[in-house]
Formats: C-alpha cells, structure tokens, sequence
C-alpha cells in the first residue's frame, strides 16, 4: 500500500480515508434514526399493542385501556417516538414487558456472547473462504477446484436449521462428543466451557463457507484472466509471482465485499443458530422476546442489531476504499 | 417444444439437475397428499413410534404419521414463498420503472426509502413485523415481499435506466402517449430480460426465509404441517425418533439446493445472451 497517507485534494488538506470515512459515518447516523422510525412504527403502529399483548385477547377493553394509560401507549404516537429515541442517546431502553426489569439489563450479557460467536466464526470463516477460493480460482477445471467447487455447489442454499439438525444427530446424539444444546449458566463466559461453541460455529461456517468460496473463486478467475496478468506471465515472472503478485491482489477488494455480504447475512444466521442450540445470545433473547410481543425488548435489540449492520458495511466499505487507490477519489467527491 | 428443448440445451449442467429435482419436490408438494396413508394432522398412533409396516416413517411427538405429514408438508413452503415472491414483483417493478423513467422527486423518494430498507437486515424485517403484526401466514408474505421489493425496484430501475433515450421511447413520447403506455408497453417488454434473470435468486430467497421463520415459530402455526415446522416440532424427540426430523430436513435442504441451482442457470443463461447482445451492437 504506496500511497497511504496524506494526499494533497485541491486545498483541503483532509486525509481523503478520513473525508470518505466521516462522509460514511453521517449518511449512516441519518440511516440509523430513519431505520429506528421504520423499527418503532413497525412496532407500535401496527395493530395490537403491547397492553393488548400483555393481557392476551379475554382482556375487557376497559382494562386494556387502564393499562395503555399506565405504559403512556395513549399519547400520540410522535411524542412516545422522540421520547423513545431520546432514551436510546442517554442509554436508557425503557423496561421489558417480560422481566419487568430494565432492557439493559435483559441485553448486557448476552451482547457478549453474539460477539464471541460471530468473533469466532469471522475469524476462521474468512481465512477459509480466501484460500480455497483462491486455491480453486487459480486452477479452474482441474481437480482440485472440481472438489471444492463441486463441494461448496452442494452446501449453498441449505437452511441454517437443517444443517444444525443433522450436525446434532451426527456429533451430538450419534456420537456424544459434544452438547446437543450450548447451555450457558448466567455470569459465565461461553469461553469457559468452549465445547458448546463447536457446533454453533460450525453450522455458521458450514452455511457460509459455501458462497464465499464460489464468489472468491469468480473473483480470481476473472482477475487471472485479465490480459496484465497474461502479460506479467508473457514477460517470463514466475507464477508464484503472478499469482501472488497480479492475481490475488487484484482479486482481494471483491473478495472484502463478499465478506461484507457474509458478515451482514451472520447476523440473520446468528439469530437462528442461537436458538437451535439455545445459546445465550443477543439473536436468542430476540426471538424470545418476538414470540413473547415484549415490544421495548424487540425495539432495543432491533435498533442494536440495526445500527452493528450500518456499522459493518461502513466499516467494509473503507476496507475496499483503502485497497483501491483509484475509489479513493471516486468514494470522496 | 422446440423451445424448450434450446432453453434445456443452453442450461448450464448443475441448473439442470437443479429443475429435474425441483420437479421431483414439486410433484411431491402437489400429488402428495394424495398418496398420505393418514390425514396429516390426527393423532394415530402413540407419540413418537418407531418406522414399522403400519406408520413407515414413524409418528410424532403426538402420534401423527410422519410419513403423511412429510407428503403433505410441502405445499406450504412453495405457496407461501411463491406468493411472496408474485407480491414483491407485483410493487417493486412499478416502483423500478417509476424510478427509473421519471427524473423527478417521485423517483428520489423511492429510492431513499429503497436505501432504508435495504439497511435493515432481511430476518430482524421479518421479526420486528411479527412483532407488530403477530405471527401467521399473511404477515409472512407481506413481509417476504417487503424485503424483496428494494432490491426488484433496484434492478427495474438500472434497466429502465438504460431504455430511456432509446429511439422507440422517444417516439412513443412524440406520440404523446401516456407515461402508464410507455412503462408498460414500450419499457416493460424491454427489460423482461433483466428480471426473468433475477426470479429464480429470489424465489430461492423466499423459500429460506419461508422456512427459516415457520421453523421459528413465527409463521404458520401447528397442527399445519410444513416441513420446517415438523424440524421444529420433532427435535425434542431426534435421538428416539430421527425419521420425524431427518426425512423434512432431506426435503427442505433438497429442494433450497435445487431451487438455488437452478436459479442460478437461469441468472448464467442470460448473462449469456446479454453479453452476445452487447458484442453484436458493439
């Protein structure tokens, strides 16, 4: 990377990664507050509120209507927005309707938790999809890519569940070699008992795996084709060198934006993992409080949930700008 | 015929063992029942029996014949993930072509609020909605489309894009035809290309989303039977009796596999025919 660094844009005098940086971060905070509006009124505005949800359908209208007073559910809907949002700056989420305690409360270990999941299956799933997708992209139609395009051709598609399904009756029930359920005592780390993580990460890995090899491997074909990494061959560089040098590199930012893709679709992927193997997660705790109608619950972890996405294609989008030179000055104007 | 034996000759080779299995499950999904031994949702025997003669798969965790449920349980995921799919269809290509041909606020509007939308996750969507809505099979489909319909008006939009401009359009607007006539008879035919090579991708998304939420819970509710329910429904019992589990689970991750490969041709084929057309005009 040559030309990181300070770079004169006409006057400014602003490191560009940190314009398009600040840039991203703004149209983000605006997605944000617009996410939290559509969240809130998909929430609230929909039929059914959370004092109906609370007393179930035999409640009186009588006592619905003491209850929705009690909750503040009767003034408009505008004002209980901004004082929602308001109390997601300061930190304060409102109280669970199912443990009656503060939402905060409910969410701090568990925020934990998803972390070390998603943390553990990033770290093996990335490194993964780049070698064998390069491995397969540099040798198109020869065996070793016909094994792992064939293989990975067979895993796209199948559902999160059903691979977690047949993983419990393969290495758990089968075998007992590890935990069918990933139990966790409240106040302990995951990490203290690391078997219960297995197959919730390998169910993450195994779902991904699959498409982040086959995009990696379109990258690396298409760059290897490219007529500057013929020429590089034509001018007698060894193809270590070519490979390394000319195809890899050239195919790096796609792959980053596959990732980008794999990290957006693990938080959808967490959420099922976790409750298949009843991990003590954030993704756990939300459909739980889904099936429950817990409605400030569903918000918090949603707006949480929400605002981790934005930040990760931001975080992806600046990783691709800072690997190409030439989107630098594109992504700044 | 012929045609359909030059589409058949054009699929790649995985897209055609894809639609040969996605046949197979749709024969499955529809004549099924009929071959059922028991109606699907009584309870016929005790909980969780072993295969024998009399339940060949099995029963449930409350005597229901797996085997019935299993030839039953398909329907479900294909109607609902194609209705969703129609759905989406149905708002996201007027939303594109409105976007794509009028260069005023309408087509800003839409478009900011295809941004917002596609900033929310696809499954925390569907939660939040379930949320608001409650579960069942309609907020399922609404919500199914919902998520689509960002990425449909995206793609409508690229395509009318590159129409406008074009000599028939100017035309058809000397003519003074109707802005509906235009979008409609004259840009519509023109991108069809564009989005029959896009159906399969989300269909294929419809159906693990259909999936994904009737095996949380939050879509059709017992005693249907569906095939991501009855995983659901049967885990407890998987060490006493798999067959309640695996035989849905072989099905779903069949047809998922097969729906995807074959989407998959499709999308091939006419990034194929594409690229030729581009080559021919150049």
């Amino acid at each position: 990377m040559a030309e990181v660094g300070l770079h004169d844009d006409g006057g400014r005098h602003l490191n560009p990664y940190l314009r398009f940086l600040l840039r991203r971060v703004a149209v983000g905070v605006v997605l944000a507050v617009l996410v939290s509006l559509l969240i809130f009124a998909a929430t609230e505005l929909l039929p059914g509120d959370a004092a109906q949800a609370i007393l179930g359908k035999t409640a009186t209208p009588e006592a619905v209507e003491v209850l929705r007073a009690q909750l503040g559910l009767d003034r408009p809907a505008v004002q209980r927005y901004l004082e929602w949002l308001a109390g997601i700056v300061q930190g304060d989420l409102g109280n669970s309707l199912s443990t009656r305690g503060p939402v905060t409360e409910a969410i701090s270990g568990r925020v934990a938790n998803s972390l070390i999941l998603a943390g553990i299956t990033s770290m093996i799933m990335i490194p993964v999809s780049l070698l064998l997708g390069a491995y397969a992209g540099t040798r198109p139609g020869r065996p070793g890519d016909l094994v792992v395009s064939g293989t990975s051709l067979a895993f796209i598609a199948v559902p999160e569940f059903v691979i977690a399904t047949f993983l419990i009756l393969l290495l758990a029930i089968g075998t007992d070699l590890l935990p069918p359920v990933s139990l966790v005592a409240p106040g302990t780390s995951p990490l203290a008992t690391p078997l219960v993580l297995v197959l919730p990460v390998l169910t993450l890995l195994l779902a991904s795996i699959a498409q982040n090899v086959r995009m990696v491997r379109a990258g690396v074909v298409d760059t290897m084709a490219a007529p500057y990494v013929q020429m590089a061959r034509l001018n007698g560089l060894p193809e270590r060198e070519v490979v390394l040098r000319h195809g890899l590199r050239n195919a790096l930012p796609p792959a980053v934006q596959v990732i980008a893709l794999n990290l957006q679709w693990l938080i959808g992927g967490i959420v099922i993992v976790e409750f298949v193997f009843q991990y003590p997660g954030v993704g756990q705790l939300l459909t739980q409080a889904v099936a429950l109608r817990d409605i400030p619950l569903v918000q918090a972890l949603a707006v949480l949930i929400a605002v981790l996405y934005i930040a990760v294609n931001i975080a992806t989008d600046l990783v691709v700008v800072l690997l190409v030179p030439k989107l630098r000055t594109a992504g700044v104007q | 015929m012929t045609r359909a034996a030059a589409s058949w000759r054009r699929l790649p080779r995985p897209g055609r063992a894809g639609l040969v299995v996605v046949l197979l499950i749709l024969a499955i999904a529809v004549a099924g029942p009929w071959f059922a031994p028991y109606p699907p949702d009584a309870s016929i025997g005790p909980p969780f029996a072993p295969a024998s003669a009399e339940y060949p798969l099995g029963t449930d965790g409350i005597g229901q014949d797996v085997l019935s449920r299993v030839l039953s349980g398909g329907r479900s995921v294909l109607l609902l993930a194609g209705l969703a799919t129609l759905l989406a269809y149905a708002v996201g290509v007027p939303l594109g072509l409105l976007a794509g041909y009028s260069r005023g606020v309408a087509g800003a509007i839409i478009m900011r609020g295809v941004d917002v939308l596609l900033a929310v996750p696809a499954l925390l969507l569907l939660l939040v909605l379930a949320t608001g809505a409650g579960a069942g099979a309609v907020v399922l489909v609404i919500g199914i489309a919902i998520v689509h319909v960002p990425q449909i008006t995206r793609i409508v939009r690229a395509a009318t894009l590159q129409t406008t401009g074009r000599a028939f359009i100017e035309a058809a607007e000397a003519r003074g035809d109707s802005t509906a006539r235009i979008l409609g008879v004259e840009v519509l035919p023109n991108i069809s290309g564009a989005l029959l090579a896009d159906v399969g991708v989300r269909f294929t998304g419809s159906v693990l989303l259909v999936a994904a939420l009737n095996f949380l819970g939050l879509g059709l509710q017992p005693p249907a039977s569906d095939w991501a329910l009855m995983i659901s429904e049967n885990r407890s019992g998987i060490s006493i009796q798999p067959w309640a589990v695996v035989a849905p689970a072989a099905l779903l991750a069949a047809l998922a596999v097969s729906v995807n490969l074959f989407a998959d041709g499709i999308a091939q084929v006419y990034a194929r025919a594409s690229a030729r057309r581009v080559e021919a005009s150049a």
